[in-house]
């Protein structure tokens, strides 16, 4: 046993569970207060007020909320499939937050108070028999950086489509499964232009893994970004454009939320869903939110590279946070200004638009990249 | 007892139980995501051997394309739980422990063949390459576009013609459908002229 805590496995698991535990924490307000902050924003765009009664400018609504998720009757209606019912929504989160430990949230940065911790985690470790010798000093803010990051990242987000289909189908109600097929095939369709569209960033960095995609635009004072490349930037504009599209798409928001389209579907595969399963199904919508648009920020636009993150390393996740909130941002925008695409459109769109663009920047990426690059 | 061995048996344990929940079960969905799990697992256990590359797409094609197709399937066609019938193939089952025994031994000789002769992998860059690079994207790559390159492009001419197969399939009209379908438009086309016609006088 005492083998086991002494391995350097375990101290790297410990570790991981650690930085996973304050991250996960970091998500979930981030999570909470994009709900906050996009019934605001909508109101301000609708020239209305917005939750403003809980707390200074309503700042606490989202635990308010979240209480009352809790407290709610938790409904199973009697014709559903008991079993899949329950397990579709923990489907649905469990591979999206799975994600969140490849987010590249900023470079090494020096860990304030690292000789202390790192003191007191010794002693405990002396305490406890055995002979740790932790030396914090520095700390990198990702949990783990694979070499097919990237890849994972998709892996991932591909699971999350099965709790929507399941939770439709097991609802047993029209429009749940209604819902439920619409929104997989939606995601299945934008996922190949998803997926073709940022190979022009990896012909340009040469990996997949995120953190070293983010350390090859660290050039030019942090602002080599992808899109402002000298060589690439064409294919990685155009190739930002598709992804952009088809990543709101992924994610069932607006003008792409066939998936719950009020006037036709009541509310899509979670119609038959209250209490806390909806908000874990609300849950997972935002944090793939959050997902897709760190993925932009870390393709296109830099990640955490900016102005000064070299000498100040902890303006790194200050500059990586400031663009994620613009893409999530931009998502409420767009939630408050275009209306919903009819069905067909949608589909024409994906098939017959974006995957050939994709292909095609497919093409363009790699002629310029054989040639100039 | 090592931190990897631990992994090891959780994650085969749950292998194992969701590969007899694929068979035992009767009702399809339920089938189906047993071989989900199994997926998912096997893709797991992939990453303890340092496969990352081959552990994502474990679950990007298997766990993430084609059991997507099987649960639409399942679900669209509304297939019922497997209703209790007499076995139509009944010297089949007979079969089954014999052939599950020449697989075992094939496994068993497999694994002791690899585990006598060790043959170091060649790295990207040239020369032997250590443990942890093993299964990176960089050395499938090599691999795939050096020594294995005939084999990789036959393979995907293979899907090509695959795809373009089920397309001829599924979109084959018949030309006495086709002719039907015409004539029946320009009648309706006629119609319509007659019509404007008559609300024209």
């Amino acid at each position: 046993m005492s083998s086991l805590l002494n391995s350097i496995d375990f101290q790297y698991v410990i570790g991981a569970l650690v930085k996973i535990a304050v991250f996960w924490i970091f998500i979930m307000l981030v999570v909470a207060y994009t709900v906050y902050a996009e019934r605001r924003v909508l109101a301000v765009i609708q020239n209305r007020l917005g939750p403003n009664r809980v707390g200074w400018q309503g700042l606490l609504q989202p635990f308010a909320d979240l209480l009352k998720f809790i407290f709610k009757e938790d409904i199973i209606p009697l014709a559903v499939n008991k079993w899949l019912y329950v397990l579709a929504p923990i489907i649905v989160l469990i591979p999206a937050m799975m994600v969140l430990i490849v987010y590249p949230f900023g470079p090494e940065v020096p860990l304030p108070f690292g000789p202390a911790i790192s003191k007191i985690i010794n002693d405990l470790g002396v305490s406890l028999g055995m002979n740790w010798n932790i030396e914090l000093s520095t700390i990198n803010l990702h949990v783990t950086n694979m070499n097919v990051g990237l890849l994972y990242v998709f892996a991932m987000t591909s699971l999350g489509i099965y709790g929507i289909v399941v939770g439709g189908w097991a609802s047993n109600s029209k429009y749940s499964l209604l819902g439920g097929l619409r929104s997989s095939a939606q995601m299945i369709s934008y996922e190949l232009a998803l997926s073709l569209s940022v190979i022009a960033v990896l012909i340009k960095a040469g990996t997949l893994d995120l953190a070293k995609i983010v350390g090859d635009q660290s050039d030019w004072y942090g602002f080599k970004w992808n899109i402002f490349h000298p060589v690439m930037f064409l294919p990685c504009i155009i190739a930002f454009s598709i992804y952009l599209i088809s990543a709101i798409a992924e994610t069932n928001r607006v003008p792409f939320d066939l998936p719950e389209a009020e006037t036709e579907l009541v509310a899509g595969f979670h119609t038959e869903y209250s209490s806390l399963k909806f908000a874990l199904f609300f849950m997972a919508e935002y944090v793939n939110m959050m997902t897709v648009s760190v993925l932009a920020t870390t393709l296109f636009l830099g990640g955490w590279n900016g102005l000064g993150v070299k000498t100040y390393p902890w303006l790194g996740p200050v500059w990586f946070l400031g663009k994620v909130f613009f893409f999530l941002f931009l998502y409420i925008w767009l939630r408050g200004t275009l209306p919903r695409f009819r069905y067909d459109q949608l589909m024409d769109f994906g098939w017959k638009v974006l995957l050939p663009a994709a292909l095609f920047n497919v093409v363009l990426a790699s002629a310029i990249g054989v040639l100039f690059l | 007892m090592e931190f990897s061995h631990i992994l090891f048996l959780g994650l085969a344990a749950l292998a194992v139980v969701a590969a007899f929940n694929v068979i035992l079960q009767r009702n399809p969905i339920y089938s189906a995501i047993g071989l989900i799990v199994v997926l998912c697992s096997l893709a797991a256990l992939f990453l303890t051997l340092s496969a990352q590359f081959i552990a994502a797409m474990q679950i990007i094609v298997y766990a993430g394309a084609i059991m997507v197709l099987f649960v639409f399937v399942i679900m669209l066609l509304n297939v019922r739980a497997e209703e209790t019938r007499a076995d139509k193939q009944k010297y089949l089952k007979w079969l089954a422990a014999p052939l599950f025994l020449a697989l075992l031994a094939e496994v068993m000789a497999v694994v002791r063949y690899v585990n006598l002769t060790p043959q170091p992998l060649q790295s990207a860059i040239g020369g032997v390459n250590p443990q942890g690079v093993l299964g990176t994207v960089e050395n499938i790559a090599f691999g795939m576009f050096t020594d294995y390159l005939i084999p990789f492009e036959a393979a995907s001419i293979l899907i090509l013609m695959a795809i373009v197969g089920s397309m001829l399939l599924a979109r084959r009209e018949k030309k006495e459908d086709v002719e039907r379908i015409e004539k029946a438009l320009i009648a309706q086309q006629e119609e319509e002229q007659k019509y404007e016609e008559e609300v024209a006088v």
